[in-house]
């Protein structure tokens, strides 16, 4: 092409026309959302400790809980909204789990039960899984190798 | 309760979704790469035995974010292999985790099925 | 008559802009435009049941209400023109077989209004063809669950990011006498691939192709960007449009103040919050009906160049990582 430039510098170029996104307000909002989630799931665990539920099962009711809260709040289509503004602080607690397992359901249920909601439902949600249990699974063989050596 | 419940438990997340947001800003990756990076940092923190601190200390705020999700795998591994031996390296993780992810498909099955997507 | 000079095909008579219509959804209605349109719909379904259905209700708008403003019949036209970006033009599609028109089906992604303007003028102009009916349509929600994300997940907008324009254009084009929009020149566009990857900033992907039709034209064609009232481009977004600012000027042909881009005119960018811009196939075609053909029949404008550019990629093409190759076609309006 006639704009004497070759891919590097223009893609340099790009870069330096591109403006980044505002890390400092991002930093920000990630941080107060992302801890204000983690408070209502701290405020669900003090409760269900206060039932006297056990470390293990009031555990288990609060990630169930936030889950919930999660689902409902993309069902109501508002939990895009709260990302907007909290970015990493609505991604990475376990209620942007459940948005990402519920919101393509949502979406592609047009394309059905089965084949649409269903076999969309953990199109991102599902490398959580995969690589978690993978990972988890080569700790578990290094725990039993490590007790019979 | 304030403050050695719910401070520590926001200092914790925000903390947690701060590094998160710096890793999506900074790099190129993706938020669906970063989830599986710190779901997989929850459980390789865990095995090297520095996770449990941070549990203690942030309570929700280090559970509720998605590397408690590979915390709580880790500690199901731990808890199979010594109970199961072999079999447990394979059942531990999904059994302590199994309430979260059929709660996920049972609500996102309903959610799904009683909302459609708005254009905003 | 058609004459070829260099890479420019200029029409010595140039086919009639004989009707146009612009139709938008709510986000184009509250834009700076939304008093230019001649059908919106505040439902984003349009009453339809899916997204993809939406889209080709506005496309069949947009058809019926060019084809009202011609004075023709469907049956009376020749071919028709048309393309959208939902996987293998299906709205576009299902609009035609309504029609019962003839179909050549297009794809030039975000390009299409201007690729079905630049091949339905040399066809009527040749004679090849009587009339044709050039159609092109986008959807923010067909576009999101295409390229991007759910509507309902939870994802931040790069800054840089563009926002897809929900609404279609039409253009009936004929042969005949009378003052109107004629088309006077076309210059399909070189696909360039500059490397970029990020689909967040499509702008920068297009804006070498925009640079590299521009210059070819004004080059092949012996004329200067002062001879033209408006030069357009599709939807390249801030980014774009300074890119195509500043490398135009480094080749000696400098756009100037009459330079603007239909993605920027379409949204009020901080009112709207739309980061970047507009977007999609629908852009251009949108503002180009609605906005710019009025105008240049009201004698604001006399010469008008648009560039339609267009993303060539696919979701495919995105998840493995390559880059995004831009194309950009030209059409040259005049109205004397």
């Amino acid at each position: 092409m006639n704009m004497n430039m070759n891919k590097e510098a223009y893609l340099a170029y790009v870069k330096q026309v591109t403006p980044a996104s505002p890390l400092g307000k991002d930093l920000f909002f990630s941080f107060l959302v992302g801890g204000a989630i983690c408070t209502v799931g701290q405020l669900f665990s003090h409760f269900y400790l206060s039932m006297n539920l056990g470390r293990d099962a009031a555990s288990t009711a609060t990630s169930i809980t936030m889950i919930f809260l999660g689902a409902a709040l993309t069902a109501l289509n508002l939990y895009d909204d709260l990302a907007k503004v909290g970015g990493a602080g609505t991604i990475i607690p376990i209620t942007g789990f459940a948005n990402s397992i519920v919101s393509p359901a949502m979406e592609f249920k047009s394309e059905g039960l089965v084949l649409g909601l269903a076999a969309k439902m953990f199109v991102v949600a599902g490398p959580v899984l995969v690589y978690g249990i993978l990972t988890s699974s080569i700790y578990g063989l290094v725990l039993l190798l490590m007790q019979r050596l | 309760m304030f403050l050695h419940e719910l401070l520590p438990a926001f200092l914790t997340g925000g903390l947690i979704c701060a590094l998160a947001q710096i890793l999506i800003d900074k790099t190129n990756l993706t938020p669906a790469r970063v989830v599986v990076l710190f779901v997989s940092l929850g459980v390789a923190l865990t095995a090297l035995g520095l996770y449990d601190a941070v549990v203690d200390f942030g309570g929700a705020g280090a559970t509720v974010p998605i590397v408690g999700f590979g915390y709580a795998l880790a500690k199901g591994v731990e808890k199979g292999v010594s109970l199961y031996g072999p079999t447990g390296i394979l059942s531990g993780g999904v059994a302590a985790t199994a309430a979260g992810i059929a709660a996920a498909v049972v609500f996102g099955w309903l959610a799904a099925v009683l909302s459609t997507p708005t254009a905003k | 008559m058609l004459k070829r000079t260099g890479s420019v095909t200029l029409l010595e008579e140039g086919p009639l802009v004989l009707g146009s219509s612009a139709v938008g959804g709510k986000k184009e209605a509250e834009g700076p435009l939304g008093g230019c349109f001649d059908f919106l719909y505040s439902d984003p379904r349009a009453g339809q049941k899916s997204w993809e259905k939406a889209e080709t209700a506005m496309q069949d708008k947009a058809v019926s209400l060019a084809l009202k403003k011609s004075g023709l019949s469907a049956s009376e036209v020749d071919l028709l023109l048309n393309g959208d970006l939902v996987n293998q033009c299906t709205p576009s599609c299902y609009t035609a077989s309504k029609l019962g028109i003839p179909l050549a089906g297009l794809f030039g992604a975000c390009s299409t209004a201007a690729e079905s303007l630049g091949l339905g003028a040399l066809l009527v102009e040749s004679g090849a063809l009587r009339t044709a009916l050039c159609v092109t349509s986008s959807h923010f929600c067909t576009a999101e669950r295409q390229f991007r994300t759910p509507l309902a997940y939870g994802a931040q907008r790069a800054p840089s990011a563009q926002w897809t324009v929900t609404g279609a254009g039409a253009f009936v084009l004929g042969q005949g006498g009378g003052r109107g929009v004629r088309l006077r020149a076309v210059c399909f566009g070189r696909p360039i691939d500059m490397g970029v990857t990020d689909a967040s900033n499509m702008g920068a992907a297009m804006a070498p192709a925009a640079c590299d039709t521009f210059s070819r034209f004004f080059t092949d064609s012996s004329r200067s960007p002062s001879d033209f009232d408006l030069i357009l481009t599709g939807d390249l977004g801030q980014i774009g449009h300074r890119i195509v600012s500043e490398r135009m000027e480094q080749l000696g042909l400098p756009l100037g103040d009459r330079y603007n881009d239909c993605g920027l005119m379409v949204y009020d960018l901080q009112r709207q919050d739309m980061h970047a811009g507009g977007s999609g196939c629908g852009c251009s075609a949108v503002v180009l009906a609605g906005d710019v053909l009025s105008r240049m029949r009201a004698g604001t404008f006399k010469n008008v160049l648009l560039a339609g550019t267009g993303a060539l990629m696919s979701p495919m093409s995105l998840q493995q990582g390559d880059s995004i190759v831009g194309v950009a076609h030209l059409v040259w309006l005049s109205c004397e």
